[in-house]
């Protein structure tokens, strides 16, 4: 066992942790975040993504121990005093989801991917976005609700 | 009526929660005292188990108990159930943890149950099983031939059942006198659900009241619950609740009773403690059910002119190692009745071989068994349109169905109901801009670019089924819907639905029908499914059938409560029921032409719970149930056109453009069915071009993970354009049909005719699916090598 100490979404967490427990089982086991989900074991997927010190990573891809002192959001922690983040409001406003299974990693990484970039364009957000899988919308509504993000100024 | 809703392209009302993470999905759910299982699978396809020595697991810190088969055998489970058995069928027991062999890789073995998930896949390693390994089949077609490996004694053959529609003797006159017969042989590959959600299931066995609750993700949570009572768990049904919370995706794969469904439970029951399991992607591609899987010969008889005069189908369809929950209808009811695509094809037969391989079952995966038939009547179209040097399109319009010909009954049993495919194509022939994509790819092949327009039309029965016919075909449960509207005296409602969504947006599709029958605010609806303790027995959702029959269901409870609340409000208005409308733009009721008169929504429910006030004979409260077997499928169909480009060099297909044009009736919230369809699309391109699961000889699957089995991603498309013609559907009120799978349907074979297309000038006629890159490359260089 090892004591990690992180930020989770603004509020700072120390626990003992097992040395290789992956990231994505402390958020949703030891802090009991669900919302980040988990749809592979092979890192292929990108339901688990999350900020880690500003970046979008693939929580089921880093362990626990590696994120001792970082500043992490997850999907529960992206709106801000009860309003959506623009991200959010364009996935609900585009039908960029159905099932919803992967809507967190996929959000998670589209506000990574438009940050900085009000002009991104179509080629840009479906590139950017291959490393998450969606099985129900056929990533179009994705694909709008990413660009309409990034013009809102996500 | 003016509808408020309906029609109405409404923001879904369940978004809220996902979006924010707040999904309450059954890997999410703890409950205090929760243990962990984890099951040990076979690395053989198939072996004799001579031995499972599972002391050391037992033995280690944290480990709870592990289970072997004989144990669960020994107290009683049963075998998992086939719920469709045509006549003559054979089949074979199908133990949750096997016995004493297994027969494909993933068969589960055992199982640990541990207090945390990392210690049960722990102790998985420390169980010893002493296989024999015996050879192995894995093609429907070799399976079947003399000599073959056997995967069940009580299955001769591997042939689990054969299924014929029309007569031999009938097809070979017809191919004996035709002017040209198209043959093709195809295969048709196996592919793997993948819905983005793993399953999972929890169980918490009460002793105090002897009652079992299970959460599961499944499509259908009644049917698991009366498989698990009838069949497998063998516990009454009263005492029994499974629930299906917020469930990521199913696309036909999670209406199934899995094994982990009777494990879970029965590990809870022996240890008095909640258990839970989670599935990995990696055990989900070795325990999901897989899809398709046909190996078919077909023959197109047709005249010089291109008019159709008869189709000659058999098929060996894959039905692995097990025959799953709804497996043998696939490649019987849901495909070779569908033969008959747009056409007038006056003389049809088709046969399916039901063969048991080595290999995952196979059972429905969205559009089950529809795409397998469009995709061989519209290949062997496109290649008589080559032959016939005929457009593609004109060769299909001269053998349509046309719109005065409705209801229209084929040769294959089916009655359609309505359509006008003319029509149809001519909107796609406008939306894709045809004239414009021949005049590109005219323009692109003299620049010797390898480039191709691929063209569908399809025909999709949805909405199972007519009781009648389901159980006659076979069927082990009617295919009615259940709906109940419950007003509360503050005038909100709660709406019970047997039906459940898993992504198709229910809880705002259902509401808008609500609101409207009951001219009351879409807020004061609520939808209530996926819980057998709070919603009536219900048949769930698959086969494109909410909106036809659940939804139908709830307009009829609906008209019901109207009928009581007019009464009650003629009576305390003291007027005849007769003299009396339901304006169902307001929720309020008054006398016709007076509306002054008049009681409002809320009046009446409050009415209803004072109860002191109803005419005679009237009974207190407002709730009513209907259970609604519809009377015939609806039958949704499409015109879809891609322009395809082939890089010569590599083999790569690019999707350039794609239009479709899709009729499937009346629309609730067409944000929600153009969202159907475009993913549905996305997954039939993915048959089309990258999806394939593969195992090697010996059983071991190949693509086991999303590293091997290529999963459609963003950058695989470009827009689509889709856009919709109506014609309502005269067999339910709502007048809709099916909208969840004629996109998957109709993808593949479009873009596979788009490839074949872009080929033709170099002489190639037809690659099996998928059109990856590998394949055309080798179909070019054998081209080109004169070979
Ligand atoms: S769960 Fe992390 S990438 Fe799939
Ligand atoms: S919305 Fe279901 S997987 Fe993306």
């Amino acid at each position: 066992m090892q004591s990690i100490t992180l930020t989770v979404n603004g509020k700072s967490y120390t626990r003992d942790v097992e040395p290789r427990m992956l990231l994505v089982d402390f958020i949703r086991n030891a802090l009991g975040l669900t919302g980040t989900n988990i749809a592979c074991d092979t890192s292929q997927c990108g339901a688990c993504t999350i900020h880690m010190d500003g970046m979008a990573v693939k929580s089921c891809t880093v362990l626990a121990v590696q994120a001792d002192g970082a500043d992490i959001t997850t999907i529960e922690g992206l709106a801000t005093n009860g309003h959506l983040h623009p991200m959010q409001q364009a996935f609900w406003d585009q039908h960029g989801l159905q099932c919803g299974y992967c809507t967190p990693g996929m959000i998670m990484a589209a506000a990574k991917l438009v940050e900085n970039n009000p002009g991104i364009t179509e080629a840009e957000i479906r590139h950017g976005l291959e490393g998450n899988l969606c099985r129900c919308t056929g990533y179009q509504n994705i694909v709008k609700a990413v660009a309409q993000a990034a013009a809102a100024g996500s | 009526m003016s509808n408020k809703y309906i029609g109405e392209s409404i923001k879904r009302v369940e978004d809220p929660r996902f979006i924010q993470g707040k999904g309450k999905y059954v890997a999410n759910l703890s409950i205090p005292g929760m243990l962990h299982a984890a099951i040990k699978r076979s690395p053989y396809a198939h072996a004799v188990i001579k031995g499972i020595d599972t002391s050391k697991a037992e033995a280690m810190e944290g480990v709870v108990a592990v289970y072997v088969g004989q144990q669960m055998k020994d107290d009683g489970i049963g075998s998992l159930p086939c719920g469709f058995n045509p006549p003559d069928i054979k089949t074979a027991p199908h133990m949750p943890l096997a016995v004493d062999k297994v027969r494909h890789v993933g068969d589960g073995v055992a199982v640990v149950i541990a207090e945390s998930p990392y210690i049960a896949y722990d102790a998985l390693d420390l169980i010893d099983v002493q296989y024999e390994p015996l050879s192995a089949v894995i093609d429907p077609k070799k399976a079947a031939q003399p000599g073959a490996p056997q995967v069940h004694d009580e299955i001769p053959n591997n042939v689990s059942f054969h299924w014929p529609l029309g007569t031999r003797e009938e097809i070979n006159a017809v191919l004996a006198s035709a002017d040209k017969v198209i043959e093709l042989d195809l295969v048709n590959q196996r592919l793997v659900p993948n819905a983005m959600e793993p399953r999972a299931c929890v169980a918490q066995w009460d002793a105090f009241s002897d009652e079992m609750t299970i959460w599961t993700t499944s499509q259908n949570p009644h049917i698991i619950r009366l498989l698990l009572s009838l069949a497998t768990m063998g516990l009454p049904e009263n005492k029994l609740r499974v629930i299906s919370p917020d469930v990521g995706g199913g696309f036909g794969s999670k209406i199934f009773h899995y094994a982990e469904e009777v494990i879970v439970p029965w590990a809870s029951k022996q240890l008095g403690r909640p258990v839970k399991w989670v599935s990995t992607r990696s055990e989900a591609f070795v325990t999901d059910a897989h899809g398709r899987d046909h190996v078919t010969t077909a023959k197109l008889a047709l005249k010089n002119d291109g008019t159709f005069l008869g189709l000659d189908v058999t098929t060996y369809a894959n039905m692995g190692a097990y025959l799953s929950t709804f497996a043998p209808m696939i490649p019987t009811a849901l495909y070779i009745t569908l033969f008959s695509g747009l056409y007038k094809l006056p003389v049809i037969f088709g046969e399916a071989y039901g063969t048991m391989t080595h290999t995952v079952p196979v059972d429905a995966y969205r559009g089950a068994g529809r795409p397998e038939a469009s995709y061989m009547l519209e290949r062997l179209v496109d290649l008589a349109a080559r032959e016939l040097d005929m457009d593609p399109i004109e060769l299909r319009r001269k053998n349509f169905i046309q719109p005065d010909e409705f209801p229209y009954q084929t040769p294959v049993a089916m009655i359609y109901d309505s359509g006008d495919y003319p029509k149809l194509f001519d909107s796609l022939e406008a939306l894709g801009d045809y004239a414009g994509l021949k005049a590109k790819r005219d323009a692109a092949r003299a620049e010797g670019r390898l480039v191709g327009i691929g063209i569908s039309g399809c025909i999709e029965a949805s909405g199972p089924a007519p009781s009648q016919v389901a159980v006659g075909l076979g069927a082990g449960v009617g295919l009615w819907e259940s709906g109940v509207i419950r007003v509360h005296p503050t005038g909100k409602v709660s709406v019970m639905t047997g039906s459940h969504t898993h992504g198709q947006g229910h809880e705002t599709a259902f509401a808008q029908i609500v609101a409207d029958e009951l001219g009351i605010p879409m807020e004061d609806v609520e939808i209530i499914h996926g819980d057998t303790g709070r919603t009536p027995f219900g048949l769930g959702t698959y086969g494109s059938r909410s909106a036809s029959v659940g939804g139908t269901a709830l307009a009829v409870s609906a008209g019901k409560v109207r009928d009581k609340m007019l009464k009650i409000a003629a009576h305390q208005l003291e007027v005849d029921v007769e003299d009396m409308v339901f304006d169902r733009t307001t929720g309020t009721m008054h006398v016709k032409g007076s509306p002054e008169q008049s009681k409002s929504f809320v009046d009446i429910s409050v009415a209803a719970l004072m109860a002191n006030n109803l005419p005679e004979g009237v009974e207190p409260g407002l709730e009513e149930t209907t259970f609604y077997d519809p009377s015939n499928f609806t039958f949704p169909n499409s015109a879809h056109i891609a322009l395809i480009e082939i890089d010569r060099d590599t083999g790569q297909v690019s999707l350039l453009e794609y239009a479709a044009v899709d009729d499937v009736g009346k629309v609730i919230n067409p944000m929600i069915v153009e969202g159907q369809l475009v993913g549905g699309i996305a997954q039939g391109v993915g048959q089309a071009l990258w999806e394939n699961c593969v195992y090697d000889e010996q059983g071991q699957l190949l693509s086991g993970s999303f590293m091997d089995y290529a999963m459609p991603r963003a950058d695989g498309f470009p827009m689509l354009k889709v856009s919709r013609n109506e014609t309502p559907s005269p067999t339910n009120p709502l007048g809709v049909k099916g909208a969840g799978e004629m996109g998957t349907i109709a993808a593949t074979i479009t873009v596979a005719n788009g490839v074949m297309d872009a080929l033709a000038p170099l002489g190639i006629r037809h690659i099996d699916i998928p059109h990856t890159p590998q394949r055309i490359w080798q179909a070019i260089q054998a081209q080109s090598n004169g070979h």
